[in-house]
Parts: structure tokens; sequence; C-alpha cells
């Protein structure tokens, strides 16, 4: 399951869900808000989804992580909406028989929802500007 | 053609609405999308951007019918 959340991740009740007999490993992600970017004070920021497709391409990268990997279960939940410094932003977790698997699991799914997920985060600096992130290495005009 | 258009992030603060609904000729979303730039002056070139139709991502030449609903997507930058 990937979801799009406007309320704060419930991360035990997450982790409830990656629970199975089977499973003898966990590895989960938390991405904070943090209070810098690019050398500029950040006082907090908000995230904008396309929900339909953030959560089908959401739930094709979880499908593609059990494809690759032999895990039990895959979660992940991105917040949208405004977040404060320290905020819990994104969550991923897999459970899988061992850790190998979990680990490399959980680092391509963090990998691959940052890299295709349709989410756009702006940042609101100290200096009172804000904009929105568009990494792809050209400026936004 | 009548399509339903969806804006986010900076595309959304340039054309100053979350989505509209707009009467083209254009059949395709590249054209569509120079109509687009052209009124609200997005910044973007499309390579910069990824096209999605009813939901589910798709090429520059996809062939629209009446009453789609179209995105152009800027990079993206979630996590």
């Amino acid at each position: 399951m990937f979801r799009l959340s406007d309320t704060a991740i419930d991360i035990a009740a997450l982790r409830a869900r990656l629970a199975r007999a089977d499973a003898g490993a966990c590895v989960t992600f938390e991405g904070w808000v943090r209070d810098h970017n690019d050398g500029k004070a950040v006082r907090g920021l908000a995230y904008q989804g396309y929900p339909a497709l953030a959560e089908s391409e959401g739930a094709k990268i979880l499908e593609e992580a059990r494809a690759r990997f032999a895990i039990a279960e895959a979660l992940c939940v991105h917040r949208v909406g405004e977040l404060a410094i320290g905020e819990l932003a994104v969550w991923a977790g897999v459970s899988a028989a061992h850790r190998d698997a979990a680990f490399a699991a959980c680092r391509y799914i963090i990998d691959e929802v940052k890299r295709r997920v349709p989410i756009w985060k702006n940042e609101r600096y100290a200096d009172g500007a804000s904009g929105w992130l568009h990494p792809d290495n050209t400026p936004v005009a | 053609m009548n399509y339903r258009l969806l804006y986010f992030a900076s595309l959304r603060d340039a054309a100053g609405s979350a989505d509209e609904r707009v009467e083209s000729t254009a059949c395709d979303p590249r054209a569509l999308y120079a109509e687009l730039a052209a009124r609200h002056g997005f910044a973007f070139a499309p390579e910069r951007l990824r096209v999605a139709v009813n939901g589910a991502f798709t090429g520059w030449d996809h062939a629209l019918a009446d009453g789609d609903e179209v995105a152009f997507l800027p990079p993206v930058s979630g996590g």
C-alpha cells in the first residue's frame, strides 16, 4: 500500500501491518523536514501531490520491490500539506525473512518514490521567500 | 475538443488555479501545452515535464479524446 496522507503518519499502525510470522527482519525509513536546504535556512514546507497518479505510481514501485527482492510486506506513506521542521514527511517500511532483502527493498522504494511519484515540495525560507523545488538541475524561471 | 486541465506546483501558481476546462483544437498534449504555455506564461520547456492523461503517464504524441483530463507535471520533489 502506498498512500498520501494529509494528517500525521501513524508509525505504530504501519509497523504492525509489516509483522508476519515468516519475517525475521524489518527495515523502515523516515524522511524528516530539515531546517536547511542548499545553504538556505528553511522554516517549514508544504507538499502538494497528484493523488490518483501518486497512489498508482507508488503502488507500482511497491510491486516492483516485491518482484525484485525476497520480501514479505512493503508499505509507504507520504505526507501532503503544511509541515513544520522535524515532522515526518515520508515513511517506508519493509519486512522480509532476512535483513539483506529488507534493506535493499527499503532503499529501492524511497529512491524510486523520490524520483517518480508526482509530489512537489514548497520550501518556506527564513528570509520570507518560498519556492517550489523542481530538481532537474535547471532553474525555475 | 473540451479538456480538463490539472495544474501542480509552480504551474498551478502560474495558471492561478488548480484546474480549468478549455476548448481547444489541439489533438495531442504537445499542441495543447504550447497553447496553454502561451496563455499562462509557463516557463517550462516540454522536455522538463511529464504528461498524464486520465491519471496515467503517457507521451507527448498521445491522441487526445474529447473530455480527457490532462496534466503537465513539473520535475517532482517528494521525499
